[in-house]
């Protein structure tokens, strides 16, 4: 089913995605700010804080569409009449435009498709709201806007893409830390990137949806940490779900047949 | 269950916050509609069986149950959208790998045949089409009755999706018994003993294909024992247990206990999705249940690969 590669193009325009490599994250959040201004998505105006660092948005959702987490991890001091230090990992968070993209495979519209560069976008005059695609996406990215109904997500600026230009969030990043490209040259970037950083003794740094073998065949918007996935809210070993959708009807019709033949068991020999 | 135990020490997570989105749908929308979804599948299964063994007090009664059970889950899954008005975009595709898709257009076949059936037997017209769909819903029954743990099992909710395997069972078993149930309370007692039987049978498969879910040993199976979802489920098996009990015992002898014994293995089954639907909401909102059994796949992968090297 997934396996499909639900409308991947096979010919045409070759594959665009991210690599964000967050080695090279100043916490800028401009990317944030360039995403909302462009696509024009609603300000979240509670203003609350949240204590948990420079982090006041907390995650992805149908208003976020990039979102820089912030971790501050102690390094203790070497020296014991010194403070301990503290280190910062920042990273730029987006949806991953999946290989084997859940939402996608379970939106029952089709308002959810494939692009013609490889990225996974919502029709808004098609979604129902019917929230399949939410629960379905292994990441937590795509949400619901409540006062509308409807899905919203990031669309790697289809609209950019099409003009030939890049994302909102690329362009305005300061560092490079996002970067925007033909996917298969960002992964021999990011390969050489991490050689890099390991030769640089940074023994924690891993590319993370970078392996198209992974659970959702790779992702089209994938990074370099510096921490395990799950430090910066990624689960660690996402897996499509409807990967098992073959074996789920498999049972599902073994469940109906039960159900039918016990049907027929009640009436056999029963009194009247 | 000891493998559980110690499993989530070593976690971390970005401050304790979850990773995957709470599902959006409303408890009674979605677990009542997969609850009324079950009870008119059964339920036509019995009338189909009913109209053939000449049981027209009972054939009558579970087609009526069908009717109503599955307008209630049209109008909740309708009132549930974000957007009841573009309920008409999801005949826009057929799509196999969505189950909301597959199962609109097992639902647009088996609602008019269980209307029809059940029309054409209170009206008195056309009889032979009549029982002719009412076959036809008691096989399109069987469907709407299950496909529903394929939709819930289809996404990336822990509780939701490591029982993929047995859900759509314990799905049909419920189905059973609250159509037997609801059977045993409406129809008349000379003609009940299948609608008793279906739910006796139910409810013990019930029962039994449930707590084997809740101990399956999946880490996210502990939301099945714990908060609104535990209450829900206990409460289930209360109901599901005390009614089939009643019915075997006095069934067949007391109009009064067959009714109430009756409703009680139906609540049950209700009781018994809401509690499942509870459990997964409880599984995506803390991300112990997303990390853990990942980084226990991966160690796992990790450990097989090295195995292997050293094989080499
Ligand atoms: S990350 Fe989620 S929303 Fe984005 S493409 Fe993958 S499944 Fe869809
Ligand atoms: S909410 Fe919209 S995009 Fe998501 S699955 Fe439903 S119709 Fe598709």
């Amino acid at each position: 089913m997934s396996t499909t590669q639900l409308g991947m193009p096979t010919i045409g325009v070759p594959r665009k995605g991210f690599f964000t490599d967050t080695s090279l994250c100043i916490g800028c959040k401009a990317c944030e700010v360039a995403c909302k201004e462009w696509n024009q998505i609603p300000a979240d105006t509670s203003l609350k804080l949240t204590g948990e660092s420079f982090d006041n948005t907390s995650s992805l959702g149908a208003d976020t569409w990039r979102h820089v987490a912030f971790i501050e991890q102690k390094v203790p001091a070497t020296d014991p009449s010194a403070h301990d230090g503290v280190k910062w990992l920042m990273s730029s968070d987006v949806c991953k435009h999946c290989t084997h993209a859940a939402c996608l495979d379970v939106c029952p519209t089709g308002a959810l498709f494939r692009t013609e560069h490889g990225t996974v976008v919502v029709q808004q005059d098609v979604c129902n709201g019917c929230g399949y695609c939410v629960s379905a996406c292994p990441y937590g990215v795509i949400d619901q806007r409540k006062e509308d109904g409807r899905v919203f997500k990031c669309t790697m600026c289809y609209d950019r893409l099409g003009a030939g230009e890049e994302p909102a969030c690329a362009k305005a990043c300061p560092t490079k830390s996002i970067q925007y490209g033909e996917l298969d040259e960002l992964r021999e970037r990011a390969d050489a990137r991490l050689e890099e950083l390991h030769e640089r003794g940074e023994e924690g740094a891993q590319l993370y949806g970078r392996d198209p073998e992974d659970g959702v065949g790779g992702d089209g918007a994938f990074f370099l940490l510096l921490d395990e996935p799950e430090t910066y809210g990624l689960p660690p070993d996402p897996i499509v779900t409807t990967r098992d959708l073959p074996a789920m009807w498999k049972r599902a019709a073994g469940a109906a047949a039960s159900l039918l033949a016990g049907a027929a068991l009640v009436f056999w020999g029963a009194r009247k | 269950m000891s493998p559980r135990r110690g499993r989530t020490e070593e976690f971390t997570s970005y401050y304790g916050r979850p990773i995957l989105k709470e599902p959006t749908w409303q408890a009674l929308d979605i677990a009542g509609y997969i609850f009324a979804g079950g009870l008119a599948g059964a339920s036509s299964i019995l009338a189909a069986g009913a109209q053939h063994t000449d049981r027209p007090g009972l054939e009558r009664s579970a087609k009526l149950t069908a009717l109503a059970a599955i307008s209630a889950s049209v109008v909740a899954l309708v009132h549930d959208l974000g957007r009841p008005e573009r309920f008409v975009n999801m005949l826009r595709v057929a799509k196999p790998t969505s189950p909301m898709s597959v199962g609109s257009w097992i639902l647009s076949a088996y609602g008019p045949l269980a209307g029809a059936t059940a029309a054409a037997n209170v009206l008195g017209i056309f009889p032979r089409a009549g029982k002719a769909a009412g076959i036809g819903a008691g096989i399109t029954g069987s469907a709407v009755a299950t496909y529903t743990a394929v939709l819930l099992a289809d996404t990336a909710v822990p509780t939701w999706h490591d029982a993929h395997e047995r859900l759509p069972f314990v799905f049909a078993s419920s189905a059973a018994a609250s159509a037997g149930g609801l059977a045993a309370a409406l129809a008349p007692i000379a003609q009940g003993q299948p609608a008793r039987r279906m739910a006796i049978g139910g409810a013990a498969a019930e029962i039994a294909l449930s707590v084997a879910v809740e101990r399956s040993g999946n880490l996210s199976a502990e939301t099945l024992h714990e908060g609104r979802a535990g209450v829900l489920l206990r409460l289930s098996k209360a109901f599901t247990v005390g009614g089939a009990v009643g019915l075997a015992l006095g069934g067949r002898s007391s109009r009064g206990v067959s009714t109430l014994s009756g409703l009680a293995v139906a609540a049950g089954s209700a009781l018994l999705r809401f509690g499942f639907f509870e459990a997964g909401r409880a599984s995506t909102r803390d991300p112990k249940y997303v990390v853990v059994p990942q980084r226990e796949r991966l160690a796992a992968r990790q450990e097989a690969a090295v195995g292997a090297d050293t094989m080499g």
